[in-house]
């Protein structure tokens, strides 16, 4: 038996069905371990006070938010290649999930910045290309909406997504040519002497852990959820025939 | 290809081909900037060469939805499909006629409008420059933008939407090759990456642009 064959919807929808509230019971578990660790349990950093904490929504947010634009650029190749209807769904049910990660980010990423950049907004490479990774999520979301046969609005979404990526990328290291850097570099890489320090990492592990799992919990809720819609749409076509 | 690019032409710059209307876009942007900044002599003199590069990609996004939209309507997309040259191909010869239209005109207009913006001596050889190296890049995003947008009624807001993010790095370097040459600084490098974006575009973006064409043909 091959892993494709879970790709057939009545298949996709029998496990998912069970895997969903498990999902959304490790995630929920995860963020607030995480959360309520990462906001009592740690202690304020020596110069930026209690600011630090917003990294366990900043970071993990920021995260997904581009593993998710990742995420549908499978999906839509997947889609293009083998034509699996649930693929092409799937990536257009992480879409908002992403876009909403990108707005998350951008929004912790401001409320940190006033205090401690003395400004909310800086024309810094990172904040622009999520900025611009925010546009194209937006653009992608808008071409799906705007076609009203599903399969062909699935290939054009897929081809965007192929196209955008490329210039999502492009604009990544455009800005960065074009302006000089307020934001900090990384510091969560694995292969580096000097990261953010244990106490912060630990309670910063879970809650990305709890972000992964909320991801992939929406996502699989909202595949379904597009299944079941296309499902009442043929229904509803084949009454009036 | 050639007998199509030229019927290109001819349908804009005929009556009603709209062939003057992204030129005199591009005037109008360009005078109303100064209202809206201020007429202060040092201020335009350092934003005009940005100015001018934003004021291009704007024109040269007034008539993008034009490409197709009207060869779809009455069927001459689909005649054009069968003909015996590869789609790609015929994206290709589309945008070039876009560029001739549209690109060419703004960037022989530019450096003349660059006085009404008291854009310094040294700019004006690197702004038409940068606008020569640019523009080709533009018309080719926007071709693919069009063709991807032509089955949509009303598309003309979606495809600015759709297009405008993926102008971001070509408008990046072509501003800041601009902005460099302008202040007597070296641009070879985003004058190098621009170049190279441009012809990147034009050699990938005809196969995206006839993938598209064929799912809307469908």
């Amino acid at each position: 038996m091959s892993l494709w064959e879970y790709a057939n919807p009545k298949k996709f929808m029998g496990w998912t069905g069970p895997i969903l509230p498990w999902a959304f019971g490790a995630a929920g578990l995860c963020l607030v371990v995480g959360l309520f660790w990462g906001f009592f349990l740690t202690p304020d950093d020596f110069r930026q006070g209690s600011t630090v904490k917003i990294i366990y929504l900043h970071v993990p947010a920021a995260l997904m938010a581009i593993n998710a634009w990742m995420m549908m650029l499978v999906a839509s190749l997947i889609w293009l290649v083998r034509r699996h209807h649930v693929s092409a769904l799937a990536a257009k049910a992480a879409a908002p999930v992403g876009i909403t990660m990108t707005l998350i980010a951008l929004m912790t990423g401001a409320i940190w910045g006033q205090p401690m950049w003395g400004t909310y907004w800086a024309w810094d490479p990172r904040l622009t290309s999520f900025l611009i990774l925010f546009l194209f999520y937006l653009g992608y979301m808008a071409l799906w909406a705007a076609i009203d046969d599903p399969d062909t609005a699935a290939d054009l979404t897929s081809v965007l997504c192929m196209v955008g990526s490329v210039f999502a990328l492009l604009s990544r290291y455009a800005v960065n040519f074009w302006n000089q850097g307020l934001h900090q570099g990384a510091s969560l890489s694995l292969d580096k002497e000097e990261n953010v320090s244990d106490v912060f990492f630990f309670p910063l592990l879970v809650c990305i852990a709890g972000f992964v799992l909320l991801f992939f919990a929406l996502v699989l809720l909202r595949t379904r959820t597009e299944i079941r819609a296309r499902r009442v749409r043929a229904l509803q076509l084949s009454e009036v025939r | 290809m050639i007998a199509l690019l030229l019927r290109d032409l001819r349908l804009a710059t005929r009556a009603g081909g709209g062939f003057g209307l992204g030129l005199v876009f591009f005037l109008i942007v360009v005078v109303l900037v100064p209202f809206g900044v201020g007429p202060e002599t040092a201020i335009l003199s350092k934003i005009a060469s940005g100015i001018l590069w934003v004021a291009a990609l704007l024109a040269a996004l007034l008539s993008l939805d034009r490409i197709f939209a009207l060869d779809f309507e009455d069927g001459a997309l689909t005649l054009i499909a069968t003909a015996p040259i590869p789609l790609e191909a015929m994206g290709l010869a589309k945008a070039t006629a876009h560029w001739l239209t549209t690109g060419l005109p703004l960037t022989i207009a530019a450096p003349i409008l660059g006085v009404l913006l008291q854009l310094p001596n040294s700019g004006y050889s690197i702004v038409a420059l940068t606008l020569l190296l640019g523009t080709p890049a533009l018309s080719m995003i926007g071709t693919f933008g069009a063709a991807l947008t032509v089955g949509i009624r009303r598309g003309g807001l979606l495809l600015s939407l759709l297009v405008l993010p993926l102008y971001i790095p070509t408008l990046i370097f072509g501003a800041e090759a601009a902005r460099r040459g302008t202040a007597g600084l070296d641009a070879t490098t985003p004058l190098l990456m621009l170049a190279g974006i441009t012809a990147g575009c034009i050699a990938l973006l005809p196969f995206a642009t006839a993938a598209v064409l064929r799912i809307n043909l469908r």
